[in-house]
């Protein structure tokens, strides 16, 4: 098992060099440092004089990928490509365009970003399973129909209505809670409610329908028809025996996004005007803060990768059947 | 010539992508095998009924793809002909009503009008703040307090001729169905009616019914009034819901197009070649997948904006450029979505490959790449058919979000997403300004619905495992 991780996570470095090729690539080599620097200082008729002081100011006045005027190691090591790509490997992001450090940024935004999509995640679980493990007790009737007409209607509704509605029906109409904002610690608590609903509600759809699946596939299985045969209870069986079984997939399928709950949602946390890490990136894309963006990259896919192995080994955990070598 | 035909990128892809459709059903006319899910899909109620709204849709979306600039009248006898820089479709000619009824701000929904108060000059010389009346919005009323019985005479109107479209299209459809069957027309009418045809015709006439009447009383209606209200400029938001049309079945359908050739090509290479091969490319997969999908594309459509603002004399009008982005984008959401169709072919390969047939050829010495055209890619087929209708309706609705972050389609092209992105503000206004949303809602909602039942027929149609569990 330690062997399998540690290989695993061997595995992981050439993918995280991948990433970071491919986004250098994006960043530098498409787009030379000039035209950033054009793009930034606005105008069409930009000295040269000006776009060197930019360079300069952000760090980029270096070679690429080697520097022929320097000695020794320093050949490779003073380059944007040693300083912008290789130091995001010990998690050293560097600072932002307006001169923050980026990597004490995410550590403050992130738990914002987690105050929602845990509770989004956990009763978004409990909701989807009970409304699927309801419909499956329906199955084949009109009740069944019925509900999976309806969900998929709610599937096919954007996010961004979900979000509009909720703004408009509970803060709007009827004053609950605050359109949006964010406030510390527990008092937090009134500007997550809206979020972590919507959230929820705009989940249903694929989500339960998503794990009727799942049920239905058990349920026509023989240990169920053995499980009827010896004359257990529909309910019981339901319960014990094929939410026991579906749990499996479940989980698994939970698991690989966990680790991605850090990076928070684009979309909700720039509605509500929470300041996780989504609100973070959104601003960053919008400001064209290259940087930023940069780093995201990178913390989400060691997030990915992270998610792909906690996947595996939680498989050994919750059945038996599989070894890992 | 009166007018100049202009292809752009996107409009070239498309007439690309339904000739491969008619070239696919040309040739699966003769194979049984790739016939048989299709009759499947075909004689599904809920097949049929999907298939006629999203044909009104893709018939909208055709007709805004057929692009041309129109001569402009000729300064004097024997001069250049000169063509007008402005770019028109012919969803363009026929909504040139809409298009032209310009109101100076946002209006309601059959308002007559203006949302805002404005100085008004009376009669008598003097002058009052009021809401002053609509330029083309129901303009023709005398009294605009009595405008209910004129929208209800409209629409019946509207209606009553729907129905008679329905009538003239249903009779002729049932014609063509009896001549091919060597029944007679009453006769035809009447399995058609009590529903005891093979393929469904009755739901769909019923489908075709609900819409022909729908949309004639709606074009009835918007000659007269802005059916859906006005935006900001003073534009009419019907025109602006039926112009997004093809941005979304673009988004929708060529992002799929674009993604195919690299993710069939590398996912059969996977799997039937195995060792480093299969390595190289599932390390691919694997890098590219590893990168969250919206950054990707935010970083890519940055990367764009830079280019795009630094040549700008590289774009002739503005629509190219608009046309180019969205193609851009269309390419970038493949890049992130191919991995998926990737690795179910790579699965499948890997299975077909062990496979008797696939093993007797190879020993009889047929070579790779003849056995994966002949005997591995028609047997993948329907993987590619399921996705390629499964990811339509999520690539609509991720254009939607994709444009309220700024990354998605250029803010001038016209977009569902465009359409929330700039009302979305003005829902802090008292009373607040919704038809925006309530037009982009509709429309989306409608289309992506439709998509989603369409795809579950199509996944049961192809793939028979899943039937019975749906």
């Amino acid at each position: 098992m330690t062997a399998y991780i540690i290989r695993r996570l061997l595995y992981a470095i050439p993918i995280l060099i991948g990433v970071n090729l491919l986004t250098f690539a994006l960043f530098f080599v498409l787009n030379s440092p000039e035209e950033m620097a054009r793009m930034h200082l606005g105008e069409k008729r930009v000295t040269e004089e000006a776009i060197a002081n930019w360079k300069q100011e952000y760090g980029y006045d270096k070679p690429l990928l080697f520097n022929a005027s320097a000695a020794g190691l320093a050949r490779f090591t003073d380059t944007i490509f040693f300083e912008r790509s290789v130091r995001l490997f010990v998690f050293d992001f560097g600072s932002s365009d307006d001169g923050r450090d980026i990597g004490y940024d995410i550590t403050q935004r992130m738990w914002p970003s987690l105050a929602i999509a845990v509770p989004v995640l956990l009763v978004g679980l409990a909701v989807n399973i009970s409304l699927a493990l309801f419909i499956v007790l329906f199955r084949a009737t009109y009740l069944d129909l019925g509900s999976v007409v309806v969900l998929v209607a709610m599937m096919s509704i954007s996010g961004l209505f979900y979000i509009i509605g909720g703004q408009f029906l509970l803060s709007k109409l009827f004053h609950l809670v605050p359109v949006s904002g964010y406030d510390t610690g527990l008092n937090a608590w009134k500007f997550l409610i809206l979020p972590v609903i919507v959230g929820v509600i705009g989940g249903i759809g694929a989500g339960a329908r998503w794990y009727r699946t799942l049920f239905l596939e058990e349920v026509s299985k023989d240990y169920v028809r053995t499980a009827r045969a010896k004359g257990l209870g529909e309910r019981r069986v339901l319960f014990r025996h094929v939410l026991g079984n579906a749990l499996i997939p479940i989980l698994t399928g939970v698991v690989v996004v966990l680790p991605l709950l850090f990076m928070g949602s684009l979309i909700t946390e720039s509605f509500f005007g929470i300041p996780g890490l989504g609100s973070y990136t959104i601003d960053a894309i919008n400001n064209q803060d290259f940087a930023i963006v940069r780093a995201m990259v990178f913390l989400g896919a060691v997030l990915y990768i992270l998610g792909l192995l906690l996947t595996d080994i939680s498989y050994t955990l919750v059945d038996p059947r599989v070894r890992l070598q | 010539m009166p007018l100049m035909p202009v292809v752009l990128w996107t409009d070239a892809l498309v007439f690309l992508l339904i000739a491969l459709a008619i070239g696919f059903a040309l040739y699966a006319r003769h194979h049984e095998h790739l016939r048989a899910p299709w009759r499947g899909v075909v004689r599904s109620r809920v097949g049929m009924a999907s298939l006629v709204i999203l044909s009104f849709y893709v018939l909208i979306g055709i007709l805004d793809t057929v692009h041309f600039r129109l001569r402009l009248p000729a300064p004097q006898p024997g001069g250049q002909t000169q063509f007008a820089p402005e770019v028109l479709s012919l969803l363009d000619i026929v909504l040139r009503p809409l298009r032209d009824a310009q109101e100076k701000t946002y209006s309601a929904p059959f308002g007559t009008r203006l949302f805002v108060k404005e100085a008004v000059t009376q009669p008598d010389g003097s002058v009052v703040r009021d809401f002053p009346r609509l330029v083309h919005g129901g303009s023709h009323l005398e009294d605009p307090d009595h405008k209910g019985r004129d929208i209800q005479v409209t629409s019946l109107w509207g209606a009553a001729q729907g129905l008679i479209a329905w009538g003239l299209l249903g009779l002729g459809l049932i014609w063509l169905l009896a001549r091919r069957r060597g029944k007679s027309l009453p006769e035809m009418i009447s399995l058609v009616w009590q529903g005891r045809t093979e393929v469904p015709w009755r739901p769909a006439f019923i489908t075709l019914l609900v819409m022909l009447v729908l949309a004639f009383a709606a074009a009835n209606l918007a000659l007269k009034y802005h059916i859906l209200g006005t935006d900001k400029v003073g534009e009419d938001v019907f025109y602006q819901a039926l112009k997004s049309i093809r941005t979304g079945l673009i988004i929708g359908t060529l992002t799929t197009l674009v993604m195919l050739p690299a993710a069939i090509l590398l996912g059969i290479m996977a799997g039937y070649f195995r060792g480093w091969v299969d390595d190289v490319i599932q390390y691919l997969y694997t890098t590219l997948n590893s990168i969250p999908g919206v950054l990707l594309i935010a970083a890519a459509i940055l990367m764009l904006q830079v280019y795009m603002s630094n040549n700008p004399d590289r774009f002739e009008s503005l629509v190219e450029r608009a046309d180019l982005r969205l193609l851009f984008l269309c390419l970038i959401l493949g890049v992130t979505s191919w991995t998926g169709l990737c690795r179910l072919l790579r699965g499948d390969a890997l299975k077909l490959r062990e496979s008797d047939y696939v093993q007797a050829a190879a020993a009889l010495g047929v070579g790779h790449f003849a056995i994966i055209a002949r005997h591995i890619l028609p047997n993948v087929l329907h993987i590619v058919m399921i996705t390629l209708v499964l990811d339509f309706s999520g690539l609509v609705l991720a254009e939607a979000v994709l444009s309220y972050v700024n990354i998605g389609v250029d803010p001038t092209m016209n977009s569902w997403g465009n359409m929330i992105n700039s009302s979305r503000l003005e829902m802090a206004r008292e009373p607040v300004v919704w038809w925006s949303l309530a037009a982009a809602f509709l429309f989306m909602f409608a289309l992506v619905l439709t998509a989603n039942l369409f795809a579950d027929v199509v996944r049961d149609a192809f793939d028979p495992r899943l039937r019975g569990v749906r």
